[in-house]
């Protein structure tokens, strides 16, 4: 409860300017009650980064999915994007098809974020010829 | 359905505590949990988990050589990969799939009834006691000197405005 009012008061002024038109990936960071809050962009930007990272080892992929995963938030399509072109430099097209029912269990009940984010992904997904969960027959049982 | 006896009751958990105190990746095979050899724990290990979808290494760590040339095809394009060649590459990186991972189990059913069997145990001692164990009671538990005090407390009008006297009926003699 303090946590959200010391927030409101630190980035009132920066709310204010800011307008969001439509409510984005929910925010992963922490409420302190001084100091920066990473906006949404910022989070995103930086995940794409890290995967972007053109000799990125496996170690670095695992580490970062399971971090990722271990967020309350279901990650943006631009970031999915970024492991699973990850996953292609390293020649894992089985990571590749865990990060997409991962993500897909990240949204829980959510039922609609799913489809939404492979519809974001199909260019990727064509390009790179990965197949979903779905098409291979282990969405279910 | 189990058919529990106490003799199976008593080697079922013993199963359950001798598994619990040894290898942490050591299960009772009988819930569906895949039971593993005593692994190296201080290795990269592989689990299934919905929190950690890519675990330290792959589950397959021995390849045939079928295997390998799958994962020689795996550095080219993924398009020229059949399905079922997908199938195998997932296979041999991981044990269960998401929806495997979350199938529910039956184990509840033996939890719940293990409870059961243990509190109706509890109660054959407890009634065991009772014949056995317990003196007698105290006289004032008679139903006879219980009515005498009954008439006792009415007589001298005992909560008489909300509590027992006031169900008595003293014209009619009896209640209302």
């Amino acid at each position: 409860m303090f946590r959200a009012v010391s927030r409101l008061s630190a980035t009132a002024s920066r709310n204010l300017v800011q307008s969001r038109a439509g409510y984005s990936a929910p925010l992963a960071s922490r409420c302190y009650s001084h100091g920066k809050v990473e906006s949404d962009e910022e989070f995103d930007a930086r995940w794409v980064t890290y995967f972007s990272k053109p000799d990125i080892d496996g170690w670095e992929l695992r580490k970062g999915m399971n971090t990722l995963i271990g967020y309350d938030l279901v990650p943006e399509p631009k970031i999915v994007d970024s492991a699973l072109r990850a996953c292609r430099r390293l020649n894992d097209l089985a990571s590749a098809i865990r990060i997409l029912e991962a993500v897909k269990d990240k949204a829980g009940p959510h039922k609609d974020i799913y489809p939404y984010l492979i519809q974001e992904l199909r260019p990727t997904l064509t390009e790179l010829g990965i197949s979903t969960p779905e098409e291979l027959g282990i969405d279910r049982m | 359905m189990l058919h529990l006896t106490t003799g199976r009751v008593g080697s079922l958990l013993a199963q359950r505590v001798t598994a619990a105190l040894t290898s942490s990746s050591v299960r009772m095979a009988s819930h569906g949990h895949e039971v593993a050899a005593n692994e190296d724990l201080s290795q990269p290990m592989y689990w299934d988990s919905t929190n950690v979808p890519l675990p330290d290494r792959r589950y397959k760590v021995t390849l045939s050589s079928e295997d390998e040339r799958l994962k020689q095809k795996e550095k080219g394009p993924w398009d020229q990969l059949s399905k079922e060649e997908k199938l195998a590459l997932y296979r041999l990186s991981f044990s269960q799939t998401f929806s495997e991972m979350n199938q529910p189990s039956a184990e509840w059913k033996t939890v719940v009834g293990t409870i059961f069997i243990f509190l109706g145990l509890t109660g054959l001692i407890v009634w065991w006691q009772k014949v056995y164990v317990f003196p007698k009671p105290p006289r004032t538990f008679d139903d006879e000197w219980q009515a005498k005090q009954l008439q006792r407390m009415l007589e001298m009008r005992m909560n008489p405005i909300e509590g027992i006297s006031s169900k008595w009926d003293y014209e009619k003699g009896q209640w209302k």
